[in-house]
């Protein structure tokens, strides 16, 4: 492995970690504006202009804040929780392709930590991974309303996981590839022999339960039961304070910032814009480009998150199961097989 | 049974429609909903810079008055501890001494006067049974503190500015 390589590598990783962190970071900030702009209110204003120095202030107060740790706990796993949540929740962002080879003389770069050709399942790891944090913190903290939050964000997490990953084959069938990479490619443009290139055109219900499914994977409102502060006090993080509860909180906002670049690069094109080929730019500045309008569908989604949160009520427990299991899993497998008979036929044409 | 009033509608639960099942209509409107009010006024006052605004006979914190020579009105008549229900205010008389009289409008004043923030419900009774004009409740909020003593508002809180020369 030569030098630069390495070199180039450890650059993009942090820079992506940095970005990550920001992103979550002022998430917290945007999460409290939208909600006031939504109420009528104008949310966090004090900290600087608009606001802007709250995340840091927040922060700052978590860092100082007194750590508790239940003597009935178990210390052990009542650390090692919030660590691995916020782990699980950082390395998911390793497989996305934020933008097209960058030339600079005659090295090609790569915008992406790691090209595995099997980056779809790499994210489904990562992700069923991050219900284990939540469950180990509810499980240590020896506190029912910890334990009732927890065991709930493991049957959620399961029921929710085979509708997303049906729902994923479906997409599968029609990319052929499990690379994000690839993915990614195949919806270059927007306009391709005759139809849309993204993926979200020809599989819409597929995005549909995805899209449902990733609220569910990331705990957010309608769907989070793990938390529930009405009925569970707090539910996982009842008993964790300072900078542990912090870290379940900024895992949750990373979280969704992966999911959302996830769903940009699988269903919404990625770092593909309309009309990239016919601008006549050199290939490094519709990259650039590229990388712009990625991280601007991710921000759309990111406020599409927030947005819901402050739309839709919260689902009752029986009702998140039904719908899980009773009208998404039966819908992404009519899914299914709806595309399989659409490829064969397209095929026999 | 037969309804008496023959005000008894009775209503008829309809299945829902299939739109109504598939629920995402109905939470596309509320998007729209909620999407619009972010464009709308905003409510919120910004309270230390910018006060809310309050009605002509809005009764705040009590100030005790001058007359127009920048004398004290108070002559320490008791009146005022005497209709207030909550027992807030107490005072002690003193005579006014000769030199004085640029201070005091009439021989007697009140050489303190204390009223207990914490037990006064601001009904404005003392202000309708002073007869000389003296307090008016035509103060400010009153702000929150830390110990209790410094809720027992005296002259040094409660009486007008002098006039200015």
């Amino acid at each position: 492995m030569e030098l630069t390589f390495v070199i180039e590598k450890v650059v993009l990783v942090s820079v992506i970690f940095l970005i990550t962190l920001g992103i979550a970071a002022y998430s917290t900030l945007a999460e409290r504006k939208i909600a006031g702009y939504i109420q009528g209110r104008v949310g966090p204003h004090r900290a600087g202009p608009f606001g802007v120095f709250q995340p840091l202030a927040d922060g700052g107060k978590m860092f100082f804040k007194e750590e508790i740790i239940p003597s009935q706990s178990n210390p052990f796993l009542f650390i090692a929780a919030p660590c691995l949540a916020l782990l699980t929740a950082s390395i998911g962002s390793a497989v996305i392709p934020w933008g097209q080879d960058v030339t600079i003389g005659d090295r090609v770069i790569q915008l992406q930590v790691a090209n595995i050709n099997v980056g779809i399942l790499y994210i489904f790891g990562v992700v069923s991974l991050g219900v284990y944090g939540i469950m180990i913190a509810g499980w240590s903290s020896n506190n029912k309303y910890s334990l009732m939050g927890s065991v709930r964000a493991a049957s959620q997490n399961i029921s929710y996981e085979i509708a997303m990953g049906l729902s994923l084959i479906a997409l599968l069938m029609v990319t052929q590839t499990l690379s994000m990479r690839e993915i990614a490619e195949q919806q270059n443009g927007f306009w391709q022999n005759g139809w849309f290139s993204w993926n979200i055109f020809c599989q819409p219900i597929g995005f549909l339960v995805f899209i449902v499914c990733s609220f569910a994977e990331c705990n957010r409102t309608p769907f989070d039961l793990p938390e529930s502060e009405n009925e569970l006090v707090a539910g996982y993080h009842t008993e964790y304070s300072g900078f542990k509860l912090g870290a379940f909180l900024f895992s949750e906002y990373i979280n969704m910032f992966v999911s959302s670049a996830v769903m940009s690069t699988l269903y919404f094109g990625g770092y593909n814009f309309p009309f990239m080929n016919d601008l006549g730019l050199s290939s490094n500045i519709i990259a650039v480009l590229g990388v712009l309008f990625l991280f601007a569908k991710i921000f759309f989604f990111i406020f599409f998150f927030m947005w819901i949160r402050w739309t839709v009520p919260r689902f009752r427990y029986d009702q998140l199961m039904n719908l899980g299991w009773k009208v998404l899993i039966p819908l992404s497998i009519a899914n299914i097989v709806v595309t399989g008979i659409w490829i064969t036929v397209k095929d026999l044409l | 049974m037969e309804s008496l009033s023959n005000r008894k509608k009775v209503l008829e639960q309809k299945p829902m429609s299939f739109g109504e099942k598939i629920y995402l209509p109905s939470i596309a409107k509320g998007l729209a909903i909620t999407f619009k009010h972010i464009f709308k006024k905003r409510e919120t006052i910004f309270y230390p810079e910018e006060l809310r605004p309050m009605s002509e006979n809005w009764r705040g914190l009590h100030s005790l008055k001058r007359d127009e020579n920048g004398k004290e009105r108070c002559t320490a008549c008791g009146l005022c501890a005497l209709a207030c229900p909550a027992e807030a205010i107490t005072m002690e008389a003193a005579e006014r001494k000769k030199g004085e009289e640029n201070l005091y409008r009439e021989e007697k004043y009140a050489a303190v006067y204390e009223i207990n923030m914490l037990r006064c419900i601001f009904c404005g009774l003392c202000e309708e049974a002073c007869p000389k004009e003296a307090i008016y409740l035509d103060g400010p909020f009153l702000e929150a503190d830390y110990l209790r003593k410094d809720f027992i508002f005296g002259k040094d809180k409660l009486v007008e500015e002098p006039l200015k020369p």
